[in-house]
């Protein structure tokens, strides 16, 4: 199955019946499977006018109670950036999926991993973050979009899956794995009509002196919570003395390369973030100390590499190797990047 | 035996308006609210909160409501209504929000002929922000960004969202008011009862704009407003209903 297509389906699974898309190379083919699925399983699908109106309308179907989804490309991202921001203003769930493209401006359509400042930092305006999962396979992608619609549910936030082009275009064996998650506490802030009840507001506006900032401390204790959602996976730290971080399609190219360098005698290690934001600080501060270099290896002129080098506390070596608009490095590329010391700074 | 026959409608709060004098927010407020309790559907409403004047209209409507972001109103609305269809969902919208940052929302939500009602209020200003030209702002209208009035050459020509949207084949009860006397007050109460009919017959995507006064960004005094309205507003802006499923 494409990635694209594995990600619609897994949202269906995941009970999504709401999304909201807008065409943009290269995610159209879940637009598309969405358009067909949904009549099936009797959701609803919109084509919607933009972006703008697309994350909106993910807003209002979220505020109503649905499981809703919206999915575009890093320029489609930015128009979105507005909803996502009021939707965590007004503590909305809701799934928004990043196949992330060459920028900046309309750049290519090949994939990058460009937009990882803007997925981990909020992206929007305002003090605020949203928990960033990063696939590196098909069947990864599908994963975690069943985790996504939970976190979302759980935390009242929206959640961002960061993919690539490479990811929404290639086709593998995928199953779909319906994990069973917690419990989540019933939505009572819904718009739902006032009956027997008061009425319920969705709203992100505070006037009033001194309550948004309270309101903003609030929240601040729920990203916090939220940090503890930190997920990675680590290969061969136990004896690394380097160890590469990648994540996405980049850290499945680095794996390769990290075998290569193993075969070759070389002691290098992989740590793949599988939570960008949350960023798993945690891994890299316990064997910092232990190794002589980090290898950070991204599509695109350094973006995750700074979490790197603030996780690492400067004591150790951070190198950095990228492949901005577009560019897809090899796994021999990364390991001559490695093995020669060359080609980073 | 006394009988009450006039009181505060149950879809409003027992809480004074926060409006300037003389702005039509308040009286479309209560002619809303009246619709609401009419028709017996305050336990099934949802509303929305547009950026503007209106933003804090939660603070007196007793149903739920929803606060959108400029202009996207009527993609919220849609969001709302596609999850909750048997819900009443209107769309509270000024001329900037709906009319310039929103005017695609809008467009395309009459397009596919959403069951909603907007609600637009055209007072020809951007009312919160201090007295901007809107839009819908008249030719020759001074305001804070045309004070030399509005020239057509430098900032277009008003728009005529009526006629704009009676054009479109999903829009389906579209009809312009105004609240400059009380006849046409109770014309546009006749006209947001059509509009909610629109939609909770499931007949399509009904508006009304309701032509409103800004005496304080019009630098008029409430009774000149209404004047102005009927000499400057009216003529740009004919009342009636442009679009109607309704016999006449």
């Amino acid at each position: 199955m494409k990635g694209n297509e594995a990600i619609g389906e897994a949202a269906i699974r995941a009970g999504c019946r709401y999304y909201f898309g807008y065409p943009i190379t290269p995610q159209n083919e879940l637009t598309a499977y969405m358009s067909k699925r949904m009549e099936e399983v009797g959701g609803v699908f919109i084509q919607a006018e933009s972006e703008l109106a697309a994350i909106n309308m993910v807003y209002g179907a979220s505020a109503a109670g649905g499981r809703a989804m919206t999915s575009s490309s890093s320029p489609g991202i930015s128009l979105k950036q507005e909803g996502i921001s009021y939707m965590v203003g007004a503590e909305l769930p809701g799934v928004v999926v990043n196949i992330c493209r060459g920028g900046p401006g309309l750049g290519n359509i090949a994939p990058s991993q460009s937009d990882y400042f803007q997925a981990t930092r909020g992206g929007g305006h305002g003090d605020y973050y949203t928990i960033v999962l990063s696939p590196s396979s098909v069947q990864e992608s599908a994963d975690l979009v069943f985790l996504a619609f939970y976190l979302a549910d759980k935390y009242r936030n929206p959640v961002i899956i960061l993919g690539d082009g490479f990811l929404g275009q290639m086709l593998e064996p995928v199953e779909f794995k319906n994990p069973a998650f917690g419990r989540l506490p019933r939505k009572r802030w819904a718009l739902t009509g006032a009956k027997e009840r008061p009425p319920n507001v969705i709203r992100s506006l505070y006037l009033k002196e001194g309550v948004l900032e309270k309101r903003n401390w609030e929240l601040s204790k729920k990203y916090e919570r939220m940090k503890k959602e930190v997920r990675y996976e680590g290969i061969y730290l136990d004896d690394a003395e380097f160890i590469v971080v990648a994540y996405g399609i980049c850290a499945r190219i680095s794996k390769a390369s990290v075998l290569l360098l193993r075969a070759h005698g070389l002691k290098v290690g992989l740590i793949r973030p599988i939570t960008l934001w949350p960023f798993p600080s945690g891994v890299i501060k316990e064997v910092r100390d232990k190794i002589k270099r980090f290898f950070v290896i991204e599509m695109n002129l350094g973006q995750m590499v700074e979490d790197v080098k603030l996780a690492v506390e400067g004591r150790t070596s951070v190198s950095f190797y990228g492949r901005p608009g577009g560019g897809v490095p090899t796994p021999e590329e990364i390991y001559k990047v490695i093995k020669d010391g060359k080609g980073y700074f | 035996m006394e009988k009450a026959i006039f009181k505060r409608p149950e879809s409003l709060y027992e809480t004074p308006f926060h409006y300037c004098p003389g702005c039509g927010h308040g009286i479309i407020h209560r002619l809303i609210a009246e619709v609401i309790d009419e028709f017996g559907i305050r336990e099934r409403t949802i509303g929305t909160a547009p950026v503007g004047c209106a933003v804090l209209n939660y603070d007196y409507f007793n149903f739920d409501v929803c606060e959108c972001a400029h202009g996207r109103t009527p993609a919220v609305a849609t969001g709302i209504k596609r999850v909750r269809p048997k819900s009443v969902v209107f769309s509270y919208q000024g001329d900037g929000d709906l009319a310039a940052i929103g005017i695609a929302e809008i467009i395309h939500t009459a397009l596919r002929s959403e069951r909603i009602t907007a609600i637009f209020v055209n007072n020809c200003v951007y009312g919160m922000t201090g007295g901007q030209m809107a839009p819908t702002t008249l030719l020759n209208q001074k305001t804070q960004t045309t004070p030399f009035g509005r020239d057509p050459k430098k900032a277009g020509f008003p728009l005529r969202v009526c006629e704009l949207l009676a054009t479109l084949d999903g829009a389906t009860y579209i009809a312009r008011t105004a609240l400059n006397n009380p006849k046409n007050v109770l014309k546009t109460r006749e006209s947001i009862k059509k509009a909610f009919l629109t939609q909770i017959e499931d007949v399509g995507f009904s508006l009304v704009e309701i032509l409103s006064p800004c005496p304080v960004n019009w630098k008029l005094s409430p009774v000149d407003s209404i004047k102005w309205m009927k000499e400057r507003m009216i003529p740009y802006f004919p009342l009636g209903e442009f679009k109607t499923p309704f016999a006449k």
